[in-house]
């Protein structure tokens, strides 16, 4: 590994700052459980590393009751998010996704922001934060700016975020009443693993506990960046919802993925899988709403 | 650059003078010596580097020796007492087969420590959750199964098996 001189300011600003110094010589970390892998191959060859582990407002996991808002900070990690109580309780579908990522002695070091601003397409953490909706608060040189996680990937390995800038908190807005959610990450083996497919959903019932509100269907490893099937989503809403018209989902989130042919697997089994996993995910949605009444 | 750290490493207070760019595995192996932890794939995929930084089963090739400052941190060095006497997950990975060529035993030993330690009652789906991380290449896994739970029965009072 290339020597660097390593940077650990104490507030957003002054890692702002300590970027604007050293610009293109300066890399940020924040867990470092993806990024010490880029250094030790090469592929990052930074002067300046510049740690976000010592900035206390970034590590902050909080639900306000009032508003109903969840705040994940940038550098909480995904052990942090998995043995929360809170997460299992109120977001499977966070608890779904964190608590398979890479092994336990990964999850006790990276980070939600971690996994997304690394941009890959099988990024598991990705698919709750944009399934409930999530907002990326990101700051830089010129201020706060906020963006949706949906909107958050351009292409693998890339993000929206300019030079300089800091993802620092994602928000939930609060969840609607009667909503259940469930990821899976499907792969060929339960442990350390990257996902063949990976499959969120979440819905929301009206009061009859029959008729879809809303519905979130999020794929990864399904494109280059993760992605909604918005027509599959059209589709639920408004309508009651039954294994049938889950089953029609599933073909049509198939349909619209642009999933390929990779060293992993093939475009074939994923689109399968897609069809499969989106039914069984929305019938588990359908059995948190039931048994949280 | 250079930067000065302090940390705790198997109870000892120690101060070192490390590089920025060394990994706490470098610091440990190469620089002080303590060559039971292993290094195996040194990208975070096998486990064999594991160590205990503030109580987290943590990879020491994806974590840098710099972060280690002010951290209380525990090696495979750092289990059997003083007079020689094995931990009671050493001895029962050397009773009940839980090591074969050795190399991962480290690692599987101090995940299975930072496990007991916050949760003593695990069950075997949490052990193996918390063990996915390490890999063992002689495929002994049945053998380490079973020597985390005859440990976890001896140090919870319920006697050696």
């Amino acid at each position: 590994m290339k020597e660097f001189t390593y940077l650990t300011p104490a507030t957003v600003e002054e890692a702002v700052s300590l970027y604007g110094q050293h610009s293109e010589t300066a890399k940020y970390m924040a867990g470092g459980t993806d990024v010490i892998v880029k250094l030790k191959d090469g592929w990052m060859e930074p002067d300046y590393l510049i740690s976000l582990k010592k900035i206390e407002e970034l590590s902050e996991l909080r639900k306000n009751e009032a508003t109903g808002d969840l705040t994940i900070g940038a550098t909480v990690t995904h052990a942090v998010l998995e043995k929360s109580i809170m997460i299992q309780k109120e977001y499977p579908i966070i608890y779904d996704a964190v608590s398979n990522i890479g092994s336990l002695q990964v999850r006790n070091v990276g980070t939600i922001g971690g996994n997304l601003i690394n941009a890959v397409p099988s990024a598991d953490g990705a698919i709750p934060m944009i399934a409930l909706d999530g907002v990326a608060l990101i700051q830089g040189p010129s201020g706060e700016r906020s963006v949706a996680v949906k909107d958050l990937f351009i292409e693998p390995y890339k993000t929206v975020l300019k030079p300089g800038e800091i993802l620092k908190k994602i928000t939930i807005p609060a969840q609607a009443p009667r909503t259940g959610s469930a990821y899976i990450k499907f792969g060929r083996r339960a442990a350390m693993e990257l996902p063949l497919i990976g499959i969120g959903v979440l819905l929301s019932l009206k009061e009859d506990l029959q008729t879809c509100a809303k519905a979130r269907i999020v794929l990864g490893v399904a494109g280059p960046t993760p992605m909604r099937a918005y027509e599959a989503e059209k589709l639920l809403a408004g309508q009651r919802i039954t294994e049938d018209i889950l089953r029609q989902a599933g073909e049509t989130a198939a349909d619209e993925s642009k999933v390929r042919d990779s060293v992993r697997g093939s475009a074939w089994h994923r689109k399968e899988m897609i069809r499969v996993q989106v039914r069984r995910m929305g019938l588990k949605c359908m059995d948190i709403i039931k048994n949280n009444r | 650059m250079t930067t000065k750290i302090s940390f705790i490493l198997n109870g000892d207070r120690i101060s070192y003078e490390i590089k920025d760019h060394w990994t706490l595995l470098h610091l440990l192996r190469e620089e002080m010596g303590l060559i039971g932890t292993k290094e195996g794939c040194g990208n975070g995929e096998c486990g064999a580097c594991t160590v205990i930084v503030d109580k987290l089963a943590v990879n020491s090739c994806l974590y840098l020796a710099v972060d280690a400052d002010g951290k209380t941190i525990d090696t495979i060095e750092g289990l059997a007492s003083t007079d020689g006497t094995l931990h009671p997950l050493q001895q029962s990975f050397v009773d009940n087969g839980g090591i074969q060529c050795g190399f991962c035993s480290p690692g599987m030993i101090m995940s299975s420590k930072a496990l007991l330690d916050e949760n003593p009652n695990a069950t075997e789906d949490e052990v193996k959750h918390a063990l996915a991380g390490n890999i063992c290449r002689c495929t002994g896994y049945v053998q380490i199964l079973e020597s985390v739970e005859a440990a976890k029965r001896h140090m919870s009072g319920g006697g050696q098996s």
